[in-house]
């Protein structure tokens, strides 16, 4: 073994602190918020002995110690957030009108460029086609799952292994599928699943990952292996949370699966139904990890993340892009939008 | 899982009115459908499969055949294993100290927004102040922005600091090796909180109002309610955006590249093998036995934690 652990003792030291560090404010705080309160309620209790002895008016202000409290509750939240995220994001869409050193003012420069340029259209056409086939396919087939699994022998087991995806990084996920779809001349045996699929029907092996637009369809597939799971663990909770008397009252009915099927778990699910695509698709329209692992956004597959991340942090083009950036959360807001406002009909209706 | 119910046969749900026939065509369209779906979660599992078999394949036995001829010809080696995790060739990965990197960056990165969020949550749901609606739906609004639009000033934050009309209001962190962390925990915290505050409020805010009512009136101070009272009852939700949270650093790329850089001081090992995957594609014997190191811990928490982690998906939906 030539692994040097002492090497590694920067790490566990850094990690220490990090520790330190949050216990001290976390603990810092709360004490900070225990301690005070005491020390003034100490000095009203003064003041209360000493205004009764005196004859003069009590001094009353508990009201305006709830706020200090929430504020002090709210403190690092509020902090962190607006370091971290409300300023960055105005300075952002400051940066997107900005050239690519951020020193002049470009206008919508960078944003006609985003529309003009052959490989950046290409790239906003790649991300249309995921946001559309990831939450369609992964959903249909969650439901059909969840409704296929309802009710089966061994259902616990059959779930969690579609399941599982779910808990692997995008980066692992993408090796797998890589290796599934793995290339070796033709003649030699196959090492990947696909092609020797491929073979074993009497065609020729494939370098799917290079051939567009098959390669990004591929890549989809890898998307929708790992959220299907997610699309089928809620709406399954959403199936099983319809009533069973409605159910047994349609079976009385002498209802078909199929009219079952349309006319009871649809209509009752469609809140679960709506809340997984729109996540769904939110989470499509910022895939990165996937594009980078498998092909680094060559061959025609780049997708509006994957390219964000190449303009802003490997060509050192702020201004293009911190307009992708922005054009991204331009995509997301109607989504919200849409799912917000069917929470509100859900709830009134 | 939670929501899995116990096993009724078919039959036993069939009312008088339904034949005989019936009931047998039944009780077949449910032994179809259980047959069938778990043919769906065998095919779902292939991959994964396929990736584990490999890894423990001789590399010239990876590297020629395919990894089902495992069965007719077992050969069976941990030398990948050794060699991506331990050895000292820098092309081999040395995962074992980017191992190490994904620790440290997880664990503070899980606590932070956990007990801050904690605490925000509870003042947005108990403590009776000006503005406290508006202010939620702030923070909630703000899980609609992409990280991406965060990156590059967030950066340039960590780098030069905060600069105000020409005065220096803070200064650049300059952090060097391991000190890289510190950025990491720092970006990873404020891009949980929204979520995380949400999260939480759902569940604080569905204590009964007895009990803090109660509370109060014993004197007791909104520090020693959250700790005493309040802690103890939202642990399962704390564990359930604990397990996310969790999942989300071990498994993130993006946040990582950009601000722990690529070395192994700092990087995670999202970020080692998404290099190698890109300059060394054919090492095949590398490249499995790493993808497999890099999920085990992820799938060792779901598996034993999964209760946790589905009842969160159903009260949250998914942070994006």
């Amino acid at each position: 073994m030539e692994f040097d652990f002492a090497e590694e003792q920067p790490k566990f030291l850094m990690l220490m602190y990090g520790l330190i560090a949050f216990v001290a404010v976390v603990g810092g705080l709360l004490l900070l918020l225990d301690v005070v309160p005491a020390w003034f309620a100490r000095r009203r209790e003064a003041q209360l002995i000493a205004a009764s002895a005196s004859g003069a008016p009590l001094p009353r202000r508990r009201k305006q110690r709830e706020g200090l409290f929430a504020l002090f509750f709210l403190l690092p939240t509020l902090l962190l957030l607006t370091v971290g995220l409300v300023v960055p994001a105005i300075r952002t869409t400051l940066l997107s009108f900005m050239d690519d050193g951020s020193n002049n003012w470009v206008g919508l420069r960078n944003y006609g460029w985003m529309f003009s340029e052959g490989s950046i259209v290409r790239v906003l056409i790649n991300t249309l086609i995921w946001v559309i086939l990831v939450p369609l396919v992964a959903t249909s087939f969650g439901l059909i799952y969840a409704v296929l699994v309802d009710k089966a022998r061994l259902e616990a087991i059959a779930k969690s292994l579609i399941f599982l995806p779910m808990a692997i990084s995008f980066v692992g996920a993408t090796i797998i599928w890589k290796f599934v779809y793995a290339y070796r001349g033709d003649g030699q045996e196959q090492i990947g699943l696909l092609n020797q699929f491929v073979v074993s029907l009497g065609g020729e092996p494939k370098q799917w990952l290079l051939e567009s637009p098959l390669n990004t369809f591929l890549l989809i597939v890898i998307m929708i292996w790992i959220q299907a799971g997610f699309a089928m663990v809620v709406l399954s909770a959403a199936i099983k949370a319809i009533p069973a008397d409605i159910v047994e009252a349609a079976r009385l009915d002498g209802v078909s699966p199929w009219q079952m099927f349309w006319q009871i778990t649809m209509p009752s699910i469609r809140p679960a139904l709506i809340v997984v695509v729109v996540t769904l698709s939110i989470a499509t329209l910022k895939v990165f990890d996937i594009v980078r692992t498998a092909t680094n956004g060559n061959y025609d597959t780049s997708v509006i993340a994957n390219e964000m991340y190449n303009q802003a942090f490997r060509y050192g083009k702020n201004g293009q892009g911190s307009a992708l950036a922005v054009f991204l959360f331009v995509l997301v807001i109607p989504i919200v939008i849409y799912q917000i406002r069917n929470l509100r009909q859900q709830r009134e209706g | 899982m939670t929501t899995a119910t116990p096993t009724v046969p078919a039959g036993t749900q069939a009312t008088g009115t339904t034949t005989r026939a019936a009931r047998v065509r039944k009780r077949l369209n449910s032994r179809t459908a259980t047959l069938i779906s778990i043919i769906i979660a065998l095919v779902w599992t292939i991959p994964t499969f396929g990736l584990l078999i490999s890894s423990v394949r001789p590399e010239d036995q990876i590297k020629t055949t395919g990894w089902w001829t495992f069965f007719t010809n077992p050969q069976f080696t941990l030398e990948n294993y050794q060699e991506v995790l331990f050895s000292s060739s820098s092309s081999a990965g040395q995962l074992a100290s980017y191992f190490i990197n994904s620790l440290a960056i997880t664990i503070p990165s899980v606590l932070f927004p956990m007990a801050f969020a904690a605490l925000a949550a509870y003042a947005l749901a108990w403590i009776d102040f000006k503005g406290r609606d508006l202010l939620y739906i702030a923070i909630f609004a703000l899980q609609i922005v992409p990280l991406q639009m965060a990156l590059v000033p967030l950066l340039k934050f960590f780098s030069t600091g905060v600069t105000i009309a020409g005065v220096t209001v803070l200064p650049g962190w300059d952090l060097v090796d391991e000190q890289k962390f510190a950025q990491v925990w720092f970006a990873h915290t404020c891009f949980a909180l929204p979520f995380a505050v949400f999260l939480l409020h759902n569940f604080i805010s569905q204590l009964p109002r007895d009990l803090m009512e109660a509370a109060r009136v014993d004197g007791a101070t909104h520090p020693k309610i959250f700790r005493t009272i309040v802690l103890p009852l939202i642990t399962p939700a704390l564990a359930a955006f604990g397990i996310f949270q969790f999942l989300w650093v071990w498994n993130d790329l993006l946040v990582a590249l950009i601000f722990a850089g690529g070395r192994s001081e700092t990087a995670p090992l999202t970020v080692r093998l998404a290099e190698m995957a890109g300059t060394r594609g054919n090492e095949w014997q590398r490249l499995t036995a790493g993808a497999f190191v890099s999920i085990v811990v992820p799938l060792i928490v779901f598996l034993s934690l999964q209760r946790f982690f589905v009842r969160g998906l159903l009260a949250g939906s998914v942070k994006g």
